[in-house]
């Protein structure tokens, strides 16, 4: 397997609000992703799943780290080749409301990728975006209307519109039906399948809901306070977990069948404050199975029961 | 079920005021609370579980809402007709309410046990210094330990799932007989649900508190719940014993609900799916509104409604439910 993309030792770190100290959103962190995989990144509110999207693209700067598209560093690129490059990359944000421009037509707001670029005339444009509407399966009258006229859903079939439109390699999707009912959300999921296969495209599929992230995914990371935890298949990595954390996490999704209950882990506490991790395991403090070296050491990912870890338990 | 209901709504609609003048959005809605027991109200966005609650607390404004018909009757009073002077007796001391976003029902400016105290000053006329032994003691039993420093703080300085504790220590501190959590959990990390869960159930069982739960989540339905109602559009369209309704849904909706889950999909296969979505309020037509999306619909379900037909405790609202 080739990658597309591959990202090595890539961290973010913020300075805190009073200057004191700082805060490490994403912290030496690398994965790749195979042309044509989907790597499902889970994980809870600022663990840092978004801003490792954001880095991606690029639209922040890291800290640190590579990010190769197909073997070349985007961190390294000038403007104008980071341009280009940005074709093959393309993001759907998790709420449809914010990221529509409610000022401008649906046709607009799918043609404007396209004009940017510079890409066909006039005719060819209004064409590819007919052609767009289709595939996300929205009526073709949609293009003359504007963002209010539409529900939750076809608000992300517009946003998957335009992140298609330049017929990008990678698409990074940031929770991209958290926001929708869960009958709206299936027809996403579908839609989302459909076009990867049809368009040979590769994701990055960010977020919190296990269930989603197994359904969707041919690898996925877990990530607590800004590091992998666990990578790996979700065979593995979710059918049977091996990190404390994320049997924690998967023991506290409320089940509909009995059948499918595990025995709860309730997590004491909240996670700690970022501006002051503990030392040794970021997790050790809410671990039941934290050890004395769990405060002092920090575990690194390696290879156990194929798939990566970082605990010292294994 | 041994004594009466402790709460018992009956036949409830309610329209809001719009530029089409009036338009049902909670449409002949009936179900009972038992003592000690939970209740799910569960449905997605615009079904009308949440003016269902804010109906019975008496929280919406009117106008623009407006009670058409129906009763809302706690321990046989009827909530829907009593003067507000009353009602602001009943809220929270009688029943208590959390809500989805603490955040936003906080006083951003005053501190926590401030705020706590400040339902014992208006319902028991306790001050505030005598109030704080009470105080420390609720925030005991919602789980927040070092509750002197708590005290002293604002809502800010506390995570999501502190200040989720807080409104429950607020909604529990007149030991009220009933509960509605309205979304309590849907702003939290995973983990932190985990806890507020087991919290309420805890309660439940110390003090046999009856909780009214309003949620979208299906999963937490099933932990939570003894009995569920599954509204759409406004309507209840099946209730019964939660174990039961999922195990087996009557109703082509639930049924689907609970099939486009991706967590009962076989690993990237199409899952099942509702096609469309949810007829606002005022276009929801003659008949059953869930007509245009259902694959079991029939001549019938577009112009007559189904009414919730009971058959020993489940019900269903279907003119050709699921076999």
């Amino acid at each position: 397997m080739t990658s597309l993309i591959e990202v090595r030792g890539l961290s973010k770190h913020y300075e805190s609000r009073d200057g004191k100290g700082l805060v490490r959103a994403v912290n030496d962190v690398s994965l790749s992703v195979g042309s044509g995989h989907t790597l499902g990144i889970v994980g809870e509110s600022g663990c840092g799943k978004s801003t490792l999207a954001r880095l991606i693209l690029r639209l922040i700067e890291p800290t640190g780290g590579q990010v190769l598209f197909e073997g070349e560093d985007l961190l390294g690129m000038n403007n104008a080749a980071l341009r280009r490059r940005r074709r093959d990359i393309q993001i759907v944000f998790q709420d449809p409301y914010a990221s529509l421009d409610p000022r401008m037509s649906i046709a607009k707001i799918i043609a404007e990728p396209l004009e940017i670029h510079r890409i066909g005339n006039r005719a060819e444009r209004a064409a590819k975006v007919r052609n767009l509407l289709e595939l996300v399966g929205l009526d073709q009258q949609a293009g003359g209307k504007y963002p209010h006229e539409f529900s939750g859903g076809q608000r992300q079939r517009i946003g998957i519109a335009r992140a298609i439109a330049l017929e990008p390699k990678l698409v990074v999707l940031d929770e991209p039906v958290s926001a929708l009912d869960l009958s709206i959300q299936s027809q996403i999921l579908n839609l989302l399948a459909d076009l990867k296969d049809r368009l040979k495209l590769t994701y990055v599929f960010i977020s919190h809901d296990l269930s989603v992230v197994r359904h969707m995914s041919d690898e996925v990371a877990v990530m607590y306070l800004g590091r992998i935890v666990e990578y790996g298949a979700p065979e593995q990595v979710l059918d049977s977990p091996l990190h404390p954390y994320t049997q924690a996490l998967l023991s506290a999704v409320p089940a509909i069948s009995e059948k499918n209950r595990v025995q709860r882990i309730v997590l004491q506490g909240d996670p700690p404050n970022p501006e002051d991790m503990p030392p040794g395991c970021a997790f050790h403090p809410r671990c039941q199975h934290a050890m004395p070296q769990c405060r002092i050491n920090r575990p690194i990912l390696e290879s156990r029961e194929r798939r990566e870890v970082a605990c010292h338990l294994y | 079920m041994t004594a009466g209901p402790l709460l018992s709504v009956e036949g409830l609609s309610v329209s809001f005021s719009t530029d089409q003048g009036f338009v049902r959005v909670v449409d002949d809605v009936s179900f009972q609370l038992a003592e000690g027991e939970t209740l799910g109200l569960v449905g997605e966005s615009g079904c009308g579980k949440s003016v269902t609650a804010q109906t019975i607390m008496r929280l919406l404004p009117m106008p623009p809402a407006r009670i058409d018909t129906g009763q809302v009757l706690l321990d046989g009073e009827n909530l829907a007709k009593l003067p507000e002077a009353r009602m602001q007796k009943i809220r929270g001391d009688r029943i208590g309410m959390i809500f989805q976003e603490p955040m936003t029902s906080l006083n951003p400016t005053q501190r926590v046990g401030r705020q706590i105290a400040e339902v014992l000053a208006l319902h028991r006329s306790v001050a505030y210094g005598e109030a704080v032994p009470a105080v420390i003691d609720v925030l005991g039993k919602v789980g927040i330990g070092n509750a002197e420093r708590r005290l002293e703080q604002y809502p800010h300085e506390l995570s999501g799932g502190l200040r989720q504790r807080v409104m429950i220590a607020m909604a529990i501190i007149c030991k009220p007989k009933m509960l509605i959590a309205d979304e309590p959990t849907t702003a939290l990390d995973v983990t932190i649900q985990a806890q507020i869960m087991e919290l309420l159930k805890t309660l439940q069982r110390d003090s046999g508190l009856s909780i009214l739960l309003i949620t979208h989540d299906l999963g937490i339905v099933a932990e939570m719940c003894r009995d569920v109602a599954v509204m759409y559009a406004g309507r209840i369209v099946e209730t019964g014993p939660a174990a039961q309704v999922f195990q087996h849904p009557r109703h082509p909706y639930t049924a689907g609900l609970i099939a486009s889950s991706p967590r009962n999909a076989r690993k990237g296969a199409h899952l099942p799916s509702i096609p469309g979505m949810v007829p606002p309020p005022g276009q929801r037509g003659t008949g059953c509104s869930f007509t245009a999306r259902c694959s079991r619909a029939q001549d019938r379900c577009r112009s007559e409604i189904p009414a919730l037909v009971f058959n020993h405790d489940r019900a269903t609202a279907c003119w050709n439910p699921v076999p």
